[in-house]
């Protein structure tokens, strides 16, 4: 890494320390805590899947089925309940999901000896984890294979039909014109729902469904494009909203690659409860962390819903915080996709040089981390040509300050889901530029004294200044006072607050005692 | 009458810059394809300038044809509320002070399942959109922005609640017509509560237009390029005009 911005080091430090502070007390809330979807993940690790007539998923039917019985059960962790099904009726987790699909209750059996659980779950842990651990291999194996043959920073795009089978065409057509990674967008809403659908889809509003059949759809052919193509293409979706583990923990058993992951966007743009949320972003950081998954996280939003010159300093404590939690679930930091935007109003004289002075300052303040960059859309207009110059700053700058993720701006962002062709543009523009300028980023000094260094000091110390405010009120009573992207959350209200769960003093949990420990987290 | 035609580099040289995407491979006989397809649409020259591979099944033009039709511009009705009458956001809180003489109050959202805010909050949001403050910035507007993914029911009853003059619905996604049965079940609902009358309607979105609005039972509709201060001031004509029939 280049250091051209001459930012103190111990400025940067105490910056990280108040994130870690700021962290801290949300951390101790966290482990005392489970919710509804920490438990249905921890069943999809050990096997749990399917759904019945209505479409309602085996995951959900067993916690309800616990729920049902006595609440206070729920303390006590579900999985303990799915184990002793299975060791009571002899079946296998195959038969069992379908027995449960079929009406079947695990309430109805009396809870049987704990060490013939304990000694049966591990067997599943062993197999569940022994599955991720497997397609961590095969990822590292092939990015070996075909080391040196992906994009630097690498090239992003989303497909979004709505329909699987329809998805996997414009992905392979993406992946062959030159992306690296390729995002498979979710259906409108899909993060306010509290299951998570089953089987292929064929239908969905603005994206598709992520199902796990989907992403094995999607899997499967985009390996069948690494082959040809002699490059390792990633797969990403999306662990946010009411079911953030649970899709985490699909993602990690069909090696997808990157999940968009974020531990505060739910709580404040989709209007999720705060403690849920917390809860749920941690467990699903332990999978993503275990199976290798690079997560990006969502602060580009910040400058979406406000003034991206004036608002600045949010992203960079937005992604302090997000590194800190994302280090409490076992994320290194070259799992750690910090996200930023390049949304400043085009009007703004020498807007290109504040985006390039924050772009350099995320750079030097997160130097391992695969930093994702989100390309302009809150100022693209029907105007696509100039759109298409926006864009082209825009892959100046991020090549310009190696960045790591490279999601490509569409020219006919804010006129519809991309054409096919759309997508050529923006992979032949960003290969033009980034090969233009391939060695820029090492050539290329600023003046001590200029406006990019003296701006990315400035976004520094409003960081710290707006740190130092959170940190002396707390998290939960500074999002609640809404400090964060002008949005006021109260503690109790939002979606999901009643999947919330106490642990209690005999909760069962060895997926999550295993994560824990694999990840060395206290 | 006043005859039209696309204009290149001379008057009435019908000239159009096209580009698209085929489901065949790149090539001579691609290249040729395209060519005969934009005759076809009854361009009486076309030149294939750029064609480019997509992937082993598709393939990417640029075209430019040239056209002979004509249309009469005197027949041409816009489907658009008249913005160049809009007053300022100054000269709105004026309006309101002379004509009103007590704040208007305004709610929005963007409905349904529709997630995307950019359109409710440039118009509502202190900071505007593109140099034009938002509502909440007036002095003489009371602005709620409940967000997105509100439920019409919900979006309703807090109008009730606080008294609202007029209801922004703002809808960006389109697809599948999720748009026309949002604004549909709206109006519909309002109508099942007997409070259409009560409040000024408003829908608006990047692919809303006045007509089909108006179409749904709203006031009016607004599309892309508005601002708050052409929604604000159809609000505050059509308050008085409101008081004015009453």
């Amino acid at each position: 890494m280049r250091i051209k911005l001459h930012l103190p080091k111990d400025r940067i430090d105490y910056a990280r320390q108040l994130a870690k502070q700021i962290a801290a007390p949300v951390g101790a809330f966290i482990d005392a805590h489970s919710s509804v979807t920490v438990e249905r993940a921890t069943l999809r690790l050990a096997g749990a899947d399917g759904a019945n007539a209505d479409g309602v998923p085996v995951p959900n039917l067993v916690v309800d089925q616990v729920k049902a019985a006595d609440p206070a059960l729920l303390e006590d962790g579900v999985i303990i309940r799915y184990i002793n099904a299975l060791i009571k009726t002899g079946l296998s987790t195959q038969e069992l999901n379908k027995k449960i699909a079929e009406g079947f209750n695990v309430m109805s059996l009396p809870l049987g000896d704990r060490s013939a659980i304990e000694a049966k779950c591990n067997e599943l842990v062993a197999q569940g984890l022994g599955k991720i651990k497997d397609n961590r291999a095969y990822r590292d194996k092939k990015l070996e294979e075909f080391h040196d043959r992906n994009n630097k920073p690498l090239l992003y795009l989303i497909v979004a039909t709505g329909n699987i089978y329809e998805d996997v065409k414009q992905a392979k057509a993406a992946a062959k014109q030159g992306a690296d990674v390729i995002a498979v967008i979710r259906t409108t809403a899909q993060s306010l729902l509290d299951y998570v659908p089953y089987g292929a889809t064929t239908e969905g509003f603005g994206g598709t469904y992520a199902t796990q059949e989907n992403f094995r759809i999607m899997r499967a052919a985009l390996d069948e494009v690494t082959e040809q193509e002699k490059r390792y293409i990633m797969l990403t979706n999306y662990a946010s909203g009411l079911c953030m583990p649970e899709i985490a923990a699909m993602g990690a058993l069909e090696r997808l690659d990157m999940m968009l992951n974020d531990s505060m966007y739910g709580i404040l743009f989709r209007d999720i409860n705060m403690y849920r949320t917390f809860v749920d972003q941690k467990f699903s950081r332990m999978i993503n962390a275990y199976a290798g998954i690079i997560i990006n996280t969502g602060e580009d939003n910040y400058l979406t819903t406000s003034d991206a010159y004036e608002k600045a300093y949010t992203v960079l404590a937005s992604q302090l915080l997000n590194e800190q939690f994302g280090f409490m679930a076992g994320l290194p930091a070259r799992l750690l996709g910090l996200g930023h935007a390049f949304e400043m109003d085009p009007s703004i004289k020498n807007g290109f040089l504040y985006e390039l002075a924050q772009a350099q300052m995320a750079r030097e303040i997160f130097p391992e981390h695969p930093l994702k960059y989100m390309p302009p859309t809150k100022f693209m207009s029907g105007d696509i040509f100039k759109g298409l110059v926006m864009d082209s700053m825009f892959n100046f700058v991020s090549k310009a300050t190696n960045q790591g993720i490279h999601l490509l701006g569409m020219l006919t962002e804010a006129i519809h889901t991309p054409f096919m062709m759309d997508r050529y543009i923006a992979v032949d523009n960003a290969k033009y530029i980034m090969n233009n300028i391939e060695d820029f980023y090492d050539d290329i000094e600023f003046r001590k004294d200029g406006i990019i260094v003296r701006r990315a000091h400035e976004v520094l110390d409003k960081t710290i200044k707006f740190l130092e405010e959170v940190q002396a009120i707390g998290l939960f009573d500074a999002i609640e006072r809404g400090l964060f992207a002008d949005v006021k959350r109260p503690k109790d209200g939002g979606k999901g607050f009643e999947g919330l769960i106490k642990k209690g003093p005999q909760y069962f949990n060895p997926f999550e005692k295993q994560l824990k420990q694999e990840l060395n987290i206290k | 009458m006043k005859l039209i035609r696309t204009y290149g580099d001379t008057l009435d040289d019908g000239k159009v810059q096209l580009s698209f995407t085929l489901p065949v491979p790149d090539g001579a006989r691609g290249r040729e394809a395209a060519r005969k397809l934009v005759l076809a649409w009854g361009f009486k020259e076309c030149e294939v300038v750029h064609s480019a591979p997509l992937s082993e099944e598709f393939s990417f033009y640029v075209v430019y044809g040239k056209s002979e039709t004509a249309i009469d511009f005197d027949t041409v009705e816009a489907d658009e509320i008249d913005k160049d009458a809009s007053m300022s956001m100054d000269e709105v809180n004026e309006f309101i002070r002379q004509h009103i003489k007590r704040k208007v109050v305004v709610v929005g959202a963007c409905t349904g399942f529709d997630a995307h805010t950019v359109g409710i909050d440039a118009i509502m949001n202190m900071k505007g959109y593109n140099h034009h403050y938002g509502l909440e910035r007036y002095p003489e507007i009371e602005a709620y922005n409940l967000g997105a993914q509100v439920p019409n029911e919900k979006l309703i009853d807090f109008a009730v609640k606080v008294k609202a003059d007029a209801i922004l619905v703002s809808q960006v996604v389109t697809q599948k017509d999720t748009h026309i049965h949002n604004m549909t079940e709206f109006i519909e609902l309002l109508e099942a509560k007997n409070l259409r009358d009560r409040f000024i309607c408003i829908a608006g979105g990047p692919r809303i237009g006045n007509k089909l609005a108006v179409e749904l039972g709203f006031d009016a509709g607004f599309g892309r390029g508005t601002y708050a201060d052409d929604v604000a001031t159809f609000i505050v004509k059509k308050l008085v005009e409101k008081a004015q029939a009453s």
